[in-house]
């Protein structure tokens, strides 16, 4: 630069191209850096959408089962009639988390007993059985489980409560459980992802 | 220091050929052997030494330890078990590894909190102190990523807890954390792939923090070190060559040191540790009550103590991230505490503050303990951002001694009070 320092506030042909080429070199250099941070994403064969069908005949009323599906448990609840009741009776506006969580929904859908369920099949809630605090498994799939305050799940490591519909009532998690994208099959059969 | 000469002589043909090409033993005599240290140091200045030690002990067990080890998530528990039972000394290799790790927290704890104590961030150290800084936090890094490769359940969970935490950016912008998260993992929860690519960094990291080791004793031997006092070295009388003096007094606190390390070592491997890791990870149970390595609870207790997912995240890095601030949250005019009346409380607060949270950390977040893990963490940030600022203004420091050589041997000892007086304290 010594040679442009007698006339600094006159860019030199050098200045432009010097700036140019460290410009390039400076863009190049991040571009470059990419594919070293995309690798770190999830490949593609843990991207391939594996889904997998679920046979709910054995599943009596007031059980539960835990499946795998992309890696994560998913929660399968038949749920009782007093479940039910009293999932449905919860005004959305009073919930910690307002939003359905439901895959299928917008996230302006209101997080009614309703909407976290299919139409018909009131007793079946599936759910991704991950804590939204930290990613731990709730406690309340087995019957010997403590289920927290409202009778659906509670997770032990940092003490948040679920309701009958998965829906945070107290504790630190923020959202409500996940509703995985699923469907009906057959009257008895699901099928996740 | 900085223009401290090396009196170094070369001994041989050979020796002086070299120092013509490649001066390396004058560089080392002159910054090991005849460095002048402070003579007034007590020992809590061998933990930095002490510290190296860790550093090696940890590079040579691990570079071992990864001789025999399957970092995939079928085979990295097994292969743990495999290094204990049926490698030829295996079980002691790996003991000491993973002792290593809580020896090396430990001496890293009583090395920060002897610089809190005598001011030793205090100017022209703040770049020494903020490399320290960094170097906490690689440590932390690795020791979390280390844990990870036994691939138990306070393994598994604990990085499912720690890496979720990045989650919490899902407040700030719909869907980045969830991206972070998925990016730290590769995939859609902690597996095998996060094993694979935490065992690559962990292999890395070490060799990171002897770089930044390198640069912490450059500014080190730049500035000089810091000595109970908090006084400068004003005349030769202050100081002492290192060699023999500060390596002696290091070698036998090393001695001590490595006594205690081998006790944990053959008497109580497990004792640091907690049971549920010798149980394989499992990605569909949760332990009942997740628990960090004891060196990371006081962290862990203030992430619980906020009722916010993003406030408790945020918390607990800045309780971290606040330390770089020291050198200028610090307004008093002498460095050590040792002639501090008012902070010297203050400081035994904080430290009292620190065990209660390690305490806290561990008991479940529930009832009176989050109570007392936010009186705590209160006290923890108030510490550096009222207490340090304040007391530093309103205190009377007492009155310094004149020099180093003056407080070791009293008025008028040796032949250091006419270099004392040419060269007056001026702060």
């Amino acid at each position: 630069m010594s040679a442009t320092a007698d006339k600094a506030d006159h860019p030199t042909r050098r200045d432009i191209l010097s700036v140019a080429g460290q410009t390039f070199a400076g863009v190049g250099g991040a571009l470059a850096l990419w594919p070293f941070i995309s690798q770190m994403n999830p490949d593609a064969s843990t991207q391939a959408l594996a889904s997998v069908e679920i046979d709910l005949k054995p599943v009596k009323e007031g059980q539960a089962i835990t499946v795998m599906w992309r890696g994560k448990p998913v929660f399968i609840r038949n749920r009782t009639k007093t479940e039910i009741e009293s999932a449905q009776k919860v005004a959305a506006k009073d919930l910690v988390d307002p939003s359905a969580r439901n895959e299928a929904m917008t996230d302006r859908a209101p997080g009614t007993d309703a909407n976290r369920v299919k139409k018909g099949k009131e007793n079946w809630l599936v759910l991704v059985g991950i804590c939204t605090h930290l990613g731990c498994i709730p406690k309340g799939q087995s019957m010997a489980d403590q289920k927290g305050e409202y009778g659906g799940w509670f997770c032990p490591c940092h003490g948040s409560h679920y309701d009958t519909s998965g829906r945070i009532r107290k504790g630190p998690a923020p959202r409500n459980l996940d509703v995985p994208p699923y469907e009906f099959v057959s009257d008895s059969k699901i099928k996740i992802g | 220091m900085a223009n401290h000469e090396s009196t170094y002589v070369p001994s041989s043909r050979f020796a002086k050929w070299m120092d013509e090409r490649l001066p390396i033993a004058r560089m080392m005599h002159g910054q090991f052997v005849d460095f002048p240290t402070p003579r007034n140091l007590n020992y809590l200045w061998t933990f930095g030494g002490i510290l190296s030690f860790c550093l090696v002990v940890q590079i040579v067990t691990g570079v071992v330890l990864a001789m025999h080890f399957a970092p995939s998530a079928n085979d990295a528990f097994d292969s743990v078990e495999h290094i204990r039972r049926d490698v030829n000394y295996g079980w002691l290799i790996r003991n000491i590894h993973a002792v290593g790790a809580s020896m090396f927290f430990f001496a890293v704890y009583i090395h920060m909190f002897r610089g809190l104590y005598y001011g030793s961030y205090k100017a022209p150290r703040e770049i020494l102190w903020i490399i320290g800084v960094i170097i906490f936090l690689v440590m932390m890094a690795t020791g979390f990523m280390g844990y990870t490769l036994v691939w138990g359940q306070m393994s598994f969970w604990g990085v499912t807890v720690i890496t979720n935490l990045f989650s919490s950016l899902d407040g700030v912008i719909a869907g980045l954390g969830t991206k972070i998260v998925q990016w730290l993992w590769g995939g859609y929860s902690v597996s095998g792939v996060t094993l694979n690519r935490f065992y690559a960094l962990h292999y890395l990291l070490p060799f990171v923090i002897a770089g930044l080791v390198a640069l912490h004793i450059w500014s080190l031997h730049v500035v000089g070190q810091n000595n109970p006092t908090g006084l400068d070295i004003k005349a030769k009388a202050d100081s002492v060559p290192m060699a023999p003096f500060a390596v002696m007094k290091d070698l036998f606190a090393l001695s001590l040191f490595v006594l205690l390390f081998a006790w944990l070592v053959f008497y109580a491997p497990d004792w640091l540790g907690h049971a549920d890791n010798y149980v394989e990870a499992n990605p569909l149970a949760t332990p009942a009550h997740i628990v960090p390595e004891w060196y990371f609870l006081p962290f862990y207790a203030i992430l619980r103590a906020i009722p916010s997912k993003l406030g408790g995240v945020i918390a607990m890095f800045a309780a971290i991230a606040i330390l770089v601030f020291v050198p200028w949250l610090d307004t008093s005019r002498v460095r050590s505490t040792k002639y501090r009346p008012i902070y010297r409380w203050f400081f035994w607060l904080f430290v009292i503050s620190c065990l209660a949270l390690g305490y806290l950390g561990a008991k479940p977040a529930e009832g009176v303990y989050v109570m007392w893990a936010r009186v705590f963490t209160l006290y923890y940030f108030a510490h550096f951002l009222l207490v340090m600022p304040i007391v530093g203004i309103i205190e009377t420091p007492r009155q310094l001694p004149r020099s180093i050589t003056e407080a070791v041997l009293g008025p008028g000892g040796g032949g250091a009070k006419a270099a004392a007086a040419a060269a007056p304290e001026k702060r």
